[in-house]
């Protein structure tokens, strides 16, 4: 095993190589595009013996990827953002004909209006879809987490496909020092996929998309495949023991940093959660019981380990880079729907941040320490927070006022 | 933890700057990270990169707002307020500018308080020079770390540098080592910063966000004709032009395919190119049913558009 620098998007590509993969249908978009061109050029030179084809879209690439899924070979494939979207009626469809693959999704904000910088919204909008979805905070965890996707996703007591996902900028395009195992020690943990007998063939065709109606043949296929979902928390915690056996890098489902003496807890996911890290240690230097809790599966959602990690806490701030419009931060009201009603439940803060990229400051985790301190204390919970100063609206205040002479110039033109 | 900003224009090399010093500092068995930040990618644009280096696993992410070190390989990015060059710089913080200017002058004009050194070994203004921006700008820093043996930094420009092959990195590493053994000269080091404390701490200064009307709160862009006002014509190195004894008035082909809408159709029924606004894309050729359009070299013609 080799310990080297590599971006978020190459500790992916690796993934991919490690986890010997046969086809990767592609289409690039930013900040996912690294990851294709990597897995290219190894295509081209031979250190990876897989078939790469550049679809169109995305939307055919999900179905390319179901489709030879069901062949039963290994398949890649990466996207990001509003590629994820433009897929996402093949994300349903192919989480249906229960097609194992793994899917690296590289977190950017959606239009309107446009940016490229990170937040969940996008992969958050495939939640329901039936992939399952292991979020990523640090380089290591994207190649790590490839290597475990395909072990869930590929499981009997599983077979559906997988989302693998990383922060745009923040992981894609920054460099960490990554353990790279051998491509023996992969095998070791990832054997080839058995596909028992998934024989989707040319000379043999078979229906993968047949009409029910009625609705009880329907609930039947649904239900069934949210079972399958649910098996992945028992699959991901043997896959977990084995890797950490092979490895000596542990993961569970949920990654719990200094809370068992904890009264107050951060919970957050993805790669602001190392920051909160960060500031659970500052924080404890001055004497303060916090810890942070970061769900790295989301789907399933690992509800019992959540359950046992914060009941009995007095405050859990929970800080969501996403916003559901008209609701609020998604996370807040999944962890909040696990502890509502259970003995010893905290009062529950709604904080949201890093939409769009934006940073989240330590000084802004300490001060969220004291508004959960303090809500503790009455007992009750603030309305949730957007994260956003008065320097922040002044910037904006400034465009707007652009905006209005140019428009303003518009109008006198138009007379 | 060592926390190091370089700021450059697209094509400078900050990201190579920084992947070097990265290297570098993981030779030395730092813990790191390194990452440029870009928007829209061209040549030109403000871009930054940094680096951070410490012996323990690293927590911190995206931009630095509390550089121990900051690396300006084009000053003119100085006074523009997105590239933020002198975000978060105290009098702990070491600048280093790429500058025909002296030190002193920046340090009185910036008002600052901190060290500040002009990059050694690079002809400021010689567009032969700017390929070596990138690794004198690496070198400067590594050498004032005074944690990154020259051994090591030679290896990180080996190791970064490889796949343009050897004559590059020869001639990176020639540059790298001079600038190198200019900055250690120079005497100038830096330190590592400390964290922010949660003990004391400037409270952020959050705000209510309140609603407003979709008449201002909705992301439009009202400035119109401004494509019109761009003189995109400038960018042109190969002109379209119209043989009209040959074009035979088909009308629209080549002002339909032109993406600039560039061409228009006169009473005649002739095409007739705008060349204030014609990019040189050549389309209008490759469509051209009686190969009437030809393709002639913009050098040597005034800029804009009109004829020499």
């Amino acid at each position: 095993m080799k310990r080297r620098l590599l971006t978020g998007n190459a500790a992916a590509a690796w993934g991919a190589r490690l986890a010997d993969v046969d086809y990767i249908p592609a289409f690039p978009i930013t900040p996912q595009t690294e990851i294709i061109e990597t897995i290219a050029g190894w295509t081209d030179s031979g250190e990876m013996d897989a078939s790469m084809v550049t679809m169109e879209s995305e939307h055919s690439m999900i179905t390319a990827a179901g489709t030879a899924a069901a062949t039963g070979v290994r398949v890649f494939t990466a996207t990001s953002s509003q590629g994820l979207l433009y897929a996402m009626e093949m994300l349903y469809t192919v989480a249906g004909w229960r097609a194992p693959f793994v899917l690296v999704n590289v977190s950017r904000a959606l239009a309107a209006p446009v940016t490229l910088e990170p937040d969940h919204n996008d992969v958050l909008a495939a939640r329901d879809s039936g992939f399952l979805q292991l979020h990523c905070s640090t380089c290591q965890e994207v190649l790590d987490g490839v290597l475990l996707a395909y072990r869930i996703a590929e499981d009997s007591r599983v077979r559906l496909p997988m989302i693998v996902n990383l922060d745009g900028f923040y992981l894609s395009f920054t460099r960490e020092p990554v353990e790279v195992p051998t491509a023996k020690e992969a095998k070791a943990f990832l054997p080839p996929f058995d596909s028992k007998g998934m024989s989707f063939r040319a000379s043999s065709p078979i229906s993968q998309a047949v009409a029910v109606l009625g609705g009880g043949p329907y609930s039947y296929f649904r239900y069934e495949t949210h079972l399958a979902a649910l098996n992945a928390l028992t699959v991901f915690d043997e896959a977990a023991e084995d890797f950490s056996k092979i490895f000596g890098r542990s993961y569970g489902s949920v990654e719990s940093y200094r809370t068992e003496d904890a009264k107050y807890l951060f919970v957050m996911m993805g790669s602001f959660a190392t920051k909160a890290r960060e500031a659970v240690d500052r924080l404890r230097d001055e004497g303060w019981p916090i810890g942070l809790l970061r769900p790295r599966l989301v789907r399933p959602f690992p509800a019992e380990a959540i359950a046992r990690l914060a009941s009995g806490k007095e405050a859990v701030a929970v800080i969501d880079q996403n916003l559901s419009l008209g609701k609020g931060g998604v996370l807040f009201t999944e962890v909040s729907s696990v502890l509502y009603g259970q003995p010893g439940a905290p009062v529950m803060l709604s904080f949201i941040g890093g939409l769009g990229g934006r940073d989240i400051s330590p000084e802004e985790f300490f001060e969220i320490a004291g508004v959960a301190k303090h809500a503790a204390k009455e007992g009750k919970a603030p309305p949730p927070r957007l994260l956003y100063t008065e320097d922040e609206l002044k910037e904006v205040r400034k465009l707007q006022m652009i905006a209005n002479v140019e428009r303003g110039e518009l109008e006198d033109e138009d007379e | 933890m060592y926390r190091i900003r370089f700021h450059g224009r697209g094509g400078q090399g900050m990201k190579t700057a920084s992947r070097i010093l990265g290297t570098a500092f993981f030779i030395e068995a730092f813990e790191v990270q390194d990452a440029p930040i870009y928007g829209a990618e061209r040549r030109g644009a403000p871009v930054f990169a940094y680096v951070r280096a410490g012996r323990e696993a690293i927590n911190e992410r995206g931009a630095i707002t509390n550089p121990d070190l900051v690396v300006v390989a084009d000053d003119t990015l100085v006074p523009v307020p997105a590239a933020g060059v002198l975000r978060g710089v105290t009098e702990n913080t070491v600048l280093i500018i790429n500058s025909v200017e002296e030190p002193e002058t920046w340090r009185e004009r910036l008002n600052l308080t901190g060290p500040v050194v002009t990059m050694p070994g690079v002809k400021v203004g010689d567009a032969q020079e700017v390929r070596f921006t990138g690794v004198v700008s690496a070198a400067a820093a590594a050498a004032v770390t005074g944690v990154i043996s020259k051994t090591s930094f030679e290896a990180a420009i080996r190791e970064e540098i490889a796949p343009l092959g050897e004559a590059v990195v020869d001639e990176n590493l020639k540059r790298g080592v001079e600038a190198f053994d200019l900055t250690v000269k120079n005497g100038v080091s830096i330190k590592e910063g400390s964290t922010v404390s949660a003990a004391a701490y400037k409270r952020p200064e959050w705000i209510e966000l309140g609603f407003e009307s979709a008449a201002i709160s909705a992301p439009a862009i009202h400035s119109a004709a401004t494509s019109e006002r761009m003189k995109t014509g400038l960018w042109r190195t190969v002109r379209p032009v119209i043989d009209y004894d040959r074009c035979n008035r088909c009308w629209w082909l080549c002002s339909t395919f032109c993406p600039d809408g560039a061409i228009s159709v006169n009473k005649e029924g002739f095409p007739e190119i705008d060349y204030e606004h014609c990019k040189g894309c050549m389309i209008c050729m490759a469509q051209c049913p009686p190969h009437a359009i030809s393709a002639e070299a913009e050098h040597g013609r005034k800029e804009g558009g009109d004829e020499a």
